[in-house]
């Protein structure tokens, strides 16, 4: 009877988290477009009911109705393939990301998290290094020299960047001490980690940026010298599930951040998944802030930056804090 | 051992909406495939040579590399988790292993396969 | 084993190359190999069209040459028809010439500076730039009638006298633009990945520039002084106070460098100009080649047979020949014409600056990454109307 209940329990919780998750996901394609167009003294979508807010339902149905073309080079299955391997990476990041603290329901105790596992944070790394395959089997796929160019800096970049990510969040868990998420998040309840490893946030954060593809570091879509790289030859619902991916991606991956250094739910007054919220479309807003201000890095420059620049500051971090840790 | 089976659920309920999103616009979008829309783009131009070709040497130094790094990395997530455990000892024992793991990457660094030119 | 290099096709659709320039790139991993460009999608025949037009019909095709800068072209076929036609140009016509064309140059150098960031990936410039581009668009409409093609200087002067709304329009734009360029330069100037996005990039020699013949803010970015203002000064610009400004090292950052301090000089030519606007006559009073008077035309006789004259058979220059030459936004515009005495040129031949500005890319692309080969391509500011006639 337990084990139903619990069956029951984290279907529940699946089926909520993936559906507020794709909600956001759509919502946030308006979020950015509405946040640049203020930037750039514009007003961005404004005619799909007030204030634009059925944009997104629009570009969905819109997406649906458009004609697929799978172009005569393509590898079919890999093709068809790709863009699912990414929205199911990326949706599937969110299992281990603890949202809240706990609720009691019906005299249950329920942890607001989907797998409290304790290798949460390995799990995360696993599921984005798979989105990474469905970027580079994408690009391949198609047969196109762009996305091929595309999908071979996805590969190179992404992996460059994983390594640093990897190095800069260990600092976290040298301090928390466990790789459980909802562990980290309550060894902040004093102090949020940020406090203790500014660097190692700054660090994660220019990571981040290289991992999701986000300007600056925009190198395997980057638009003006590519075509869109990646993802050029896709069309319809295929081409969207990629847009769609990298937006959930980008939640999860400012979910994480939050988790790992902002005190995840933490905070006073409001309830906790308020809180979590806050501070996940607080970083949200540094990503869209950054790609409006900022040009694009050059390849070999991100790549110089990561393996030149990056990985030796994060191992630096790394040894500062193991050696402050130890001695106190 | 029981928490898995969310991850379990939440990956096969992710890809289950990735089919249905990909099957429902199989149906819905229609299609008329002409000669000319279904070749590659570039620029308008016809293709010039096949587009999968052998790949600049360049990125497969790179995937190694991180193959080496990487995994260097992951030892160190156990001993992160347990350094305030280990004391002075696990430091120490940990400070070589960086040691040794920077020893390379200067090597590589000198040997200048970190050059994208 | 024989190396094979991935040939690309680089436009002619692609959101880079500025229209329907088509580069075809070798590429070795991310590196040039070898770049050709390959122009003509555009072509109009734009020289051999205008051999079948008389003079004053001729001029509407030098706006859809670089449809940037429509005023600039008008300026340049005007100044060598004039030359051709012996036509002494009112003072008062040859400012509010300066003042149109500097305008114009600003309006261009901003639809370059947006495009230009853009393609390196700074979006929000491109809106900030677009916004007093739109400005000046609105004066250049509210006294031509047209935003894109205005036609406006014709030969003998221009279309219609300005007004006073004109003036203070102009006076108020003026003032403001100062502060204007000083926020597009707090995005880019200072901005570390524009430096290392330009800095080196796309660099070519003074030596090598003035041998592919290049002109314009490219040529000045690698430090030779030659501007056509300040070499064969024309339509009053000797009565202006403006700097050449010049750059060293001849890659992109300093072409970027350079515009922006001409985007100022522009500001300060027109201030003066507008200041100093000669009272006078619009137009020459020509009878051999500039039209009368609308309202002369429907009260006097002589002045309707002139008008009818002018209007179906146009004028006929002596034999000669002719080539005389701006400062367009791009660099040396030049206009040559020969003329067999009939009422139509008998050879048109345009010297665009973007088509030689082009010639240099290959060279200054060698050897680079994919990346900076749009960087580059932005830097030179390529107008394929230009290139391809």
């Amino acid at each position: 009877m337990e084990t139903l209940y619990f069956l029951i329990e984290v279907l529940i919780k699946n089926v909520v988290v993936i559906a507020v998750l794709m909600f956001f996901a759509a919502y946030l394609t308006l979020i950015e477009r509405k946040v640049l167009a203020r930037i750039q003294i514009r007003y961005g979508p404004n005619r799909a009911g007030p204030f634009g807010i059925l944009q997104p339902i629009a570009d969905g149905i819109k997406s649906f109705f458009k004609e697929e073309i799978i172009p005569e080079n393509a590898d079919k299955p890999l093709y068809v393939i790709a863009p699912m391997i990414v929205i199911t990476a990326a949706i599937s990041m969110a299992a281990v990301i603890p949202f809240g603290d706990k609720l009691v329901l019906f005299g249950r105790e329920i942890k607001l998290v989907i797998a409290d596992v304790d290798v949460g944070l390995l799990y995360l790394f696993a599921m984005a290094s798979l989105g990474e395959y469905g970027v580079v089997l994408g690009g391949w796929s198609s047969g196109n020299k762009y996305g091929v160019l595309g999908s071979l800096r996805a590969a190179a970049q992404m992996i460059s960047y994983e390594v640093s990510l990897g190095l800069a969040i260990i600092g976290v868990l040298i301090l928390s001490g466990s790789m459980n998420l909802r562990e980290i998040v309550n060894a902040q309840k004093e102090m949020w980690f940020i406090v203790y490893q500014p660097f190692a946030f700054i660090l994660y954060m220019i990571c981040a940026f290289a991992e999701l593809n986000r300007a600056p570091f925009d190198m395997p879509e980057a638009e003006s010298e590519l075509a869109c790289g990646f993802n050029i030859e896709y069309s319809s619902m295929k081409f969207a599930l990629f847009f769609f991916a990298e937006y959930t991606h980008m939640l999860a991956v400012a979910a994480l951040a939050t988790t790992l250094f902002l005190g995840g739910w933490h905070g006073p007054y409001l309830p906790g998944t308020l809180w979590f919220l806050i501070k996940v479309f607080l970083i949200v807003f540094v990503f869209i802030w950054v790609r409006a201000t900022y040009p694009r890095l050059r390849y070999d420059q991100i790549m110089k930056l990561g393996w030149k620049v990056l990985f030796p500051l994060t191992i630096l971090n790394l040894i500062v804090t193991a050696f402050f840790v130890t001695v106190r | 051992m029981k928490e898995y089976l969310g991850i379990l659920i939440i990956i096969l309920l992710s890809s289950l909406v990735a089919i249905l999103i990909v099957g429902i616009s199989y149906f819905l979008g229609e299609r008329k495939p002409k000669k000319v829309k279904l070749l590659p783009y570039e620029c308008g131009m016809t293709t010039i040579g096949p587009s999968r070709r052998r790949i600049s040497v360049k990125y497969y130094i790179f995937a190694m590399l991180f193959l080496i790094f990487d995994i260097e990395v992951l030892f160190m997530y156990p001993w992160a988790v347990i350094t305030k455990d280990l004391k002075l000892f696990g430091f120490v024992e940990m400070f070589i292993f960086i040691v040794i793991l920077l020893i390379g990457y200067f090597y590589v660094w000198r040997k200048g396969a970190l050059e994208w030119e | 084993m024989e190396t094979t290099f991935m040939a690309i096709n680089m436009g002619p659709q692609h959101p880079a190359t500025h229209g329907v320039l088509r580069l075809l790139l070798e590429l070795d991993g991310e590196t040039i190999v070898k770049a050709t460009p390959h122009i003509g999608y555009l072509h109009r025949g734009v020289e051999k069209l205008a051999e079948t037009k008389t003079y004053h019909q001729a001029l509407v095709f030098t706006d859809r040459l670089d449809y940037t800068n429509g005023l600039s072209n008008n300026l340049a076929y005007c100044l060598a028809v004039e030359k051709l036609a012996d036509v002494e140009v009112p003072r008062r016509a040859q400012y509010i010439r300066v003042v149109l064309c500097e305008l114009q140059r600003i309006a261009a150098h901003l639809l370059w500076l947006g495009t230009h960031a853009l393609d390196i990936g700074a979006m929000t410039v491109l809106f900030y730039a677009f916004r007093e581009r739109e400005k000046v668009l609105d004066i250049i409409e509210y006294i031509t009638g047209a935003r894109l093609t205005p036609s406006f200087i014709r030969i003998g002067g221009v279309a219609r006298d300005i007004d006073s709304n004109f003036v203070k329009k102009v006076k108020e734009f003026v003032k403001e633009f100062p502060s204007r360029v000083d926020e597009y330069e707090t995005l880019l100037t200072e901005n570390i990945i524009w430096k290392k996005r330009t800095v080196g990039v796309g660099a070519i020699s003074k030596e090598e520039a003035i041998s592919y013949g290049v002109t314009g803010p490219v040529l000045r970015a690698c430090g030779v002084y030659y501007d056509v203002r300040k070499a064969h000064p024309y339509s009053s610009y000797e009565d202006f106070d403006f700097v050449v400004p010049l750059g060293k090292n001849g890659d992109v950052y300093d072409r970027y460098l350079v515009r922006m301090q001409e985007l100022r000089q522009s500001n300060r030519i027109i201030s003066q100009a507008i200041e100093g606007i000669p009272e006078g006559p619009y137009k020459s009073n020509d009878p051999r080649v500039v039209l009368p008077e609308k309202d002369d035309v429907q009260t006097d006789i002589a002045s309707l047979i002139r008008q009818f004259k002018i209007a179906t058979g146009g004028f006929r220059p002596e034999k000669a020949e002719v080539y005389a030459s701006v400062e367009a936004p791009k660099g040396e515009l030049g206009f040559y014409i020969v003329s067999d005495g009939s009422e139509k040129p008998f050879r048109f031949r345009i010297r665009p600056p973007s088509f030689l500005n082009l010639s240099a890319l290959p060279r200054m692309i060698e050897g680079q990454l994919v990346a900076d080969v749009i960087a580059t391509i932005g830097s030179i500011d390529i107008v394929l109307g230009e290139i391809d006639r």
